[in-house]
């Protein structure tokens, strides 16, 4: 059986650790000449798995439809540098390190709702034990 | 799980950047270095990095660095006239390494800040892991 608001965060974790991974490598070459930086786009694996959408029953027109992100419909797209430099590397330590401190955020963030579910089937699996 | 594959990236970042340390060192030992011959004066070195993707990594753009090599800096000898210097030459003259210890200072600054910035990479993607297995619980 597969519980969509499981799902859902599921996909958001697994395009969370994507970008944890493209981000720390921009890091970790960050004195490599020639190096571009690189991140993922949110938006267009938001709009990815719209277009997949998991299925909710819907009893009411009122009721929204639920969604999830999915990595595969994430594009991989170059950083546009902010100031030039003599190297040719494009990784601005800055903006880096605040992508990965807010991405490792919305991983956490993303933990919390999965527990926060588990639990709740756990209350309801135990009959509110 | 990918996130162990940061382990990788930032180790590799860690151990070129402990590395450029080593040579930092070396030409900041070697700051004084005086000579009559200028083909036995020891020159500036730089370490060059270069990313580098494993085969699975390809797919997900992720690189890790990798040395490519230590190159000697070409920048000009400094010539200085010493005649009282055991070791100068038939003119009185010895020559300097071209070693530049500001930019050395500047290099080691650098490479430890870098250095650090990888640490922390892995502390937090380590905590992210560990919250990861206790899932649920």
């Amino acid at each position: 059986m597969e519980i969509p608001a499981l799902s859902q965060h599921e996909q958001a974790l697994r395009f969370r650790a994507l970008r944890n991974q493209v981000l720390s490598s921009n890091i970790a070459n960050a004195d490599t000449p020639n190096f571009k930086a690189r991140d993922l786009d949110f938006g267009s694996a938001l709009k990815g798995a719209r277009e997949s959408t998991i299925n909710l029953e819907r009893t009411s027109d009122l009721h929204k439809q639920a969604w999830g992100t999915t990595t595969h419909g994430s594009k991989m797209m170059y950083r546009m540098p902010s100031q030039p430099t003599l190297d040719g590397n494009t990784v601005a330590m800055d903006v880096e390190q605040a992508a990965f401190a807010e991405n490792a955020l919305q991983y956490r963030a993303s933990l919390a709702f999965l527990d926060g579910t588990i639990r709740t089937l756990r209350y309801a699996l135990k009959g509110g034990d | 799980m990918s996130l162990f594959n940061v382990f990788d990236v930032a180790g590799s970042a860690m151990n070129a950047q402990s590395l450029r340390m080593n040579v930092t060192a070396s030409n900041l030992a070697n700051a004084g270095d005086v000579s009559g011959d200028p083909d036995k004066v020891y020159r500036a070195r730089q370490p060059v990095f270069s990313s580098f993707s494993t085969s699975l990594a390809d797919q997900t753009g992720v690189a890790g660095v990798k040395l490519d090599g230590v190159v000697e800096s070409a920048a000009p000898l400094q010539l200085r006239y010493q005649p009282d210097h055991p070791e100068a030459d038939a003119d009185g003259n010895v020559y300097v390494t071209n070693v530049n210890t500001v930019e050395e200072m500047v290099n080691m600054m650098s490479a430890s800040r870098s250095y650090k910035n990888n640490v922390e990479m892995i502390n937090t993607t380590k905590d992210l892991l560990l919250q990861t297995l206790s899932l649920g619980r």
